[in-house]
C-alpha cells in the first residue's frame, strides 16, 4: 500500500496529497509524523498543568511519583482534565447557539435587514414552547423568542426550556442524579471552577458535573443554534447535492465556505448570485461563480441550498491545493492554522470573518448581522478579482465527486415516514417493534490523521445499515459518508439488509440519512425523545435499541457530544484513540461500566470499525430483548 | 563502566529526556537558556510501530565514525568507554552522521558541527537518567545487562 493510500482511502484527496509532495507542501498528515512520538503522559491523562506548583506527571508504572505535588492522583488529574475538555466543547457550541440568537434578537428590533423568519411554523412552535401570546404581532412574538432564547444562557436557577422536551423519565433522572443543567453559561462556568487547583478532588463528582455542563450544550446551546437557524435561514427539506473536491469548477471562480456558523455563509449563498458579481466574473474570464463549503458550514449550506460540499476536516487544505480557490472564507471553530501557511503557496485569499478567530497577517472582513449581504458581497468580489492572479498551469482538480441526498430533520423524518397529512413516528416505531428494523444508530464526529480518512466512518456505516440498522449522520463523518457514496437512495439495495432495504424503497429515502452540521445532533436528541414519545418502545431514551458513535474524533466538542449523548442515554462507542484517562484505572471504569447504574449508558472505546459496530449491534440486540420486541425479520 | 540502557516499553514519549540534555548542555543549565542558545538535544525519541526509541550515541567498541573522521577530531577512550568529539578540531563534513549504524549521531546546522551524547562527562550521572519520570532510563555498569539476561 502506498502512503498517500493509508492516509485517506478518498481517491481524489490521495490525488491532492501527491500533488502536494511533488510541490513540497506539507500538510496535516505530514505534521503528524512529525509530532511522533505524541507524549504518553499527555495521552493517559496523566499531566496536569492547572497550577503553576506543575506541571506534575503520575508515573502510569508505579515506580515514579503517584501524585502531583498537591497530592492529586491519577483519578484527580485524568478526571479534571476530561472535565475541562467538556466545558470548552460546550462553550464552543453554545457560543455558536448564542451568537444565532443574537442575529433573531437584531432581526426583531429591525437591525438585521437581510435577514427574515423563514420558517414561521417552526417560530410558531416554539414560541407556543415558551407559553408567549400568539395573538401578539409577529415581531413581538420574534423579539419575545430572541430574549426568552438569550436568557438562557445567563440563567441561574431552575433548569433549561429544552429540557422539558426529553422523555419525562429522563428529566426526573436528571433531577434525582442533580444534573439537570440550570443556564447554559452557569454549567461551563461552574464546572471550570470545579476543575480549579484545590477544588474538587472526586473524580466521580468531576464527571458528574462534566455530565451536567454537556447537557447545557445538547438541551442548550446546541439546540438553541439548531432551532434558531431553522427559523431564520429555513429548515431543511430533502434536496440533491454533490460532494468531494471534484465539485470545483475549472472555469469558475471558486469560493469555499469553511467553519461553523451558517449566518454569514448564508448570505455568501446569495452574493454568489448578484448579477453585479456575476457579470464582473464574466469580465474576468470565468464562466460564472461557483461556491462550495468544506465542515459544518458545507453542511449548513447543503441543507438548505444544496450547496457542493468540497469535503470534510481534512479536506481543507486540499482543496487550496488543488491551486483553483481564489477565497477561502472562515468563520470560527477547526479551521486549522495553516491554512495561512498553504494559501500563500498560492493565489488564494483567505479571509477570516469572525472576531473571535482571527490570523496573524490574513486578511479579516468583519461579519456584522446589520450589514451581512455587504459583508458577503465585499469578500465574494475579492474572489471574482482574485480569478486573474491564478496560475493555471498549478491547477489539478480530482474529478472524483459524487451525488447525495441530504436535508433530513427531525421533522422531515416524521413527515415522510407518516406522509404529509398523518405526520407521525408510528411506523418508524412500528418498523422497530415488528423487527424489521433493527434499530437506529448516530455516527458523529470529525476526521483525525491518526487514522485512514474516512474508513471508519464508512466501514461502521455500512456495517450497520448491512445488519438492518438506520443510520443517521452529521458533521464530517456525514460528508464521509456521502463521498462513499451512501447517501442516495440507490445505495440501499446496494449494503443496506433486507428490512432497511424494504423501508428505503417504500418511503424513498437513502438508509443514512443525513442531519446537519455538529450542533445538529441535537436533531438526533429531539428525534429520539420523539420516538419514545410515539409509544411502544419503552419510556426512556435508553430503554431505546439505538447507539452512537465517534469514530474519528479530534475535537474537545466530539467529547462533549459523547457526554450528552451518554447523559441521556444513548450507549456511545469512540474510536481514534480513547479519552485521555486510561492512566486512570478508576476513572476508566467509570466511563465504560459504572456510568450505566447512573444514566443507563456508558462509554466505550474500540479501534476497529468491524469491532465497534459490533459492539453497537450487541448493544441494540440487548435492548431489544429488554423490550421483549419480536424477533428480527430476516435474519 | 557504565552505560545508558532504555527500558523501551517503559518510554513514554514525552521527550523529557531531550529537554534534559538540551538543558545540561547549555551554558547556564536552565531551560530558558537552552532555548536562547538554540541547544540541540544530543539525544533523540523515536517512533517507530507504535514504539517509542530513544536512542544516543552507544559508543561502540567498534566505531566506523572514529575510523572514518578526516580530521581526527574522535577519539576512541577505551579506559573510560568514550567516544571523545574534539570540537575544534570538527570540520562539520558529517561523514561521521552518514556512516553510523544507529543514526544516533545529530548534525547541529547551526553550529555546523555534529553532536552526540558525552554521557555528561562532568557529573556523576548524565542528566536524561533523572529527567524520566518512568524510570526507563538506567544508567549501569555493563555487566549489567549480562545479569538481566541471567
Amino acid at each position: 500500500m502506498d502512503k498517500e493510500s493509508k492516509r485517506s482511502i478518498d481517491i481524489a484527496v490521495q490525488k491532492v496529497l501527491k500533488k502536494a509532495e511533488e510541490e513540497n507542501i506539507k500538510t496535516v498528515w505530514d505534521r503528524f509524523e512529525e509530532q511522533l512520538p505524541q507524549c504518553g503522559f499527555s495521552q493517559l491523562g496523566l499531566c496536569c498543568t492547572v497550577c503553576n506548583m506543575g506541571p506534575c506527571r503520575i508515573d502510569p508504572f508505579g515506580e515514579g511519583a503517584q501524585t502531583g505535588i498537591c497530592g492529586a492522583d491519577s483519578d484527580t488529574i485524568a478526571a479534571r482534565n476530561l472535565a475541562r475538555k467538556v466545558a470548552a466543547g460546550a462553550s464552543a457550541h453554545s457560543d455558536h447557539g448564542r451568537d444565532v440568537a443574537h442575529t433573531l434578537f437584531l432581526l426583531a428590533e429591525g437591525k438585521a435587514h437581510d435577514y427574515q423568519i423563514l420558517d414561521k411554523n417552526k417560530l410558531k412552535e416554539l414560541a407556543k414552547e415558551l407559553e408567549i401570546n400568539l395573538d401578539l404581532p409577529e415581531e413581538k412574538i420574534v423579539k419575545e423568542v430572541a430574549w426568552r432564547i438569550l436568557m438562557e444562557f445567563g440563567k441561574q436557577q431552575d433548569q433549561l426550556i429544552f429540557i422539558k422536551r426529553a422523555p419525562e423519565k429522563r428529566q426526573n433522572l436528571w433531577k434525582k442524579l442533580g444534573i439537570s443543567p440550570r443556564g447554559v453559561d452557569r454549567e461551563i462556568v461552574e464546572t471550570l471552577h470545579t476543575t480549579n487547583m484545590g477544588v474538587d478532588n472526586d473524580y466521580k463528582n468531576l464527571i458528574k458535573s462534566a455530565l451536567k455542563c454537556s447537557l447545557s450544550d445538547g438541551w442548550g446551546g446546541s439546540m438553541i443554534a439548531t432551532d434558531l437557524q431553522d427559523i431564520i435561514l429555513g429548515s431543511p427539506q430533502p434536496i440533491r447535492g454533490k460532494v468531494n473536491l471534484g465539485v470545483l469548477k475549472e472555469d469558475f471562480v471558486n469560493i469555499v465556505v469553511h467553519g461553523h456558523e451558517p449566518i454569514l455563509s448564508e448570505m455568501a449563498v446569495k452574493a454568489a448570485k448578484d448579477p453585479e458579481l456575476v457579470k464582473l466574473a464574466k469580465e474576468k474570464g470565468a464562466q460564472g461563480i461557483n461556491l462550495a463549503g468544506i465542515c459544518c458550514t458545507a453542511n449548513e449550506v447543503l441543507m438548505r441550498h444544496g450547496i457542493p460540499v468540497a469535503g470534510n476536516f481534512l479536506h481543507q487544505e486540499l482543496a487550496i491545493i488543488t491551486g483553483a480557490v481564489e477565497v477561502m472564507m472562515v468563520d470560527v471553530q477547526c479551521i486549522m492554522p495553516a491554512l495561512k501557511d498553504v494559501a500563500s503557496c498560492f493565489h488564494t485569499k483567505l479571509i477570516t470573518t469572525n472576531p473571535k478567530a482571527r490570523f496573524p497577517g490574513v486578511e479579516h472582513i468583519e461579519f456584522e448581522p446589520q450589514k451581512a449581504y455587504e459583508v458577503a458581497k465585499k469578500i465574494i468580489r475579492l474572489g471574482v478579482e482574485n480569478f486573474s492572479y491564478r496560475n493555471k498551469d498549478r491547477v489539478n482538480i480530482p474529478k472524483q465527486q459524487m451525488d447525495l441526498v441530504a436535508g433530513f430533520t427531525k421533522e422531515i423524518v416524521f413527515r415522510i415516514l407518516g406522509g404529509r397529512y398523518r405526520a407521525t413516528y408510528r411506523p418508524l416505531n412500528e418498523a422497530i417493534i415488528s423487527g424489521r428494523l433493527r434499530g437506529i444508530a448516530g455516527i458523529v464526529g470529525c476526521n483525525n490523521p491518526k487514522q485512514t480518512h474516512d474508513y471508519f466512518h464508512t466501514t461502521l456505516a455500512k456495517e450497520l445499515i448491512k445488519n438492518d440498522i438506520l443510520v443517521l449522520q452529521t458533521g464530517c463523518s456525514a460528508i464521509a459518508s456521502a463521498k462513499e457514496g451512501l447517501l442516495i437512495p440507490e445505495a440501499a439495495k446496494e449494503y443496506a439488509g433486507k428490512g432497511l432495504q424494504e423501508i428505503c424503497e417504500a418511503v424513498g429515502i437513502p438508509a443514512v440519512l443525513h442531519l446537519g452540521s455538529c450542533v445538529d445532533n441535537s436533531r438526533i436528541l429531539t428525534a429520539a425523545s420523539e420516538i419514545i414519545a410515539e409509544g411502544g418502545l419503552g419510556e426512556d431514551i435508553s430503554d431505546l435499541p439505538a447507539a452512537g458513535a465517534a469514530p474519528e474524533w479530534m475535537s474537545e466538542k466530539a467529547i462533549t457530544i459523547g457526554f450528552y449523548f451518554v447523559a441521556s442515554g444513548v450507549y456511545t462507542v469512540f474510536g481514534a484513540s480513547p479519552f485521555a484517562v486510561l492512566g486512570s484505572k478508576n476513572v476508566s471504569s467509570y466511563l465504560t461500566k459504572e456510568l450505566e447504574e447512573l444514566v443507563g449508558a456508558r462509554f466505550d472505546f474500540c479501534d476497529d470499525p468491524f469491532k465497534m459496530a459490533k459492539l453497537m449491534i450487541e448493544h441494540i440486540d440487548k435492548k431489544r430483548e429488554l423490550l421483549k420486541l419480536k424477533p428480527l425479520m430476516y435474519q | 563502566m557504565k552505560r545508558l540502557y532504555y527500558r523501551i516499553d517503559k518510554c513514554l514519549g514525552c521527550r523529557s529526556c531531550e529537554i534534559a540534555c538540551a538543558v545540561a548542555h547549555a551554558g547556564e543549565e536552565t531551560l530558558f537558556c537552552a532555548i536562547k542558545q538554540k541547544v540541540l538535544p544530543r539525544k533523540k525519541v523515536y517512533f517507530f510501530e507504535g514504539k517509542n526509541f530513544p536512542l544516543s550515541c552507544l559508543h561502540c567498541k567498534e566505531h566506523p565514525c572514529v575510523d572514518a573522521c578526516m580530521a581526527g577530531a574522535l577519539v576512541y577512550d577505551k579506559e573510560k568507554g568514550l567516544v571523545i568529539h574534539n570540537e575544534e578540531r570538527c570540520v562539520g563534513c558529517w561523514i561521521c552522521v552518514m556512516v553510523c549504524p544507529y543514526g544516533a549521531i545529530r548534525p547541529d546546522i547551526n553550529r555546523k558541527i555534529p553532536v552526540r551524547c558525552d554521557k555528561c562527562k562532568n557529573k556523576d550521572e548524565p542528566a536524561c537518567v533523572k529527567a524520566c519520570p518512568t524510570t526507563a532510563i538506567l544508567w549501569q555498569e555493563e555487566d549489567f545487562l549480562l545479569e538481566v539476561k541471567k
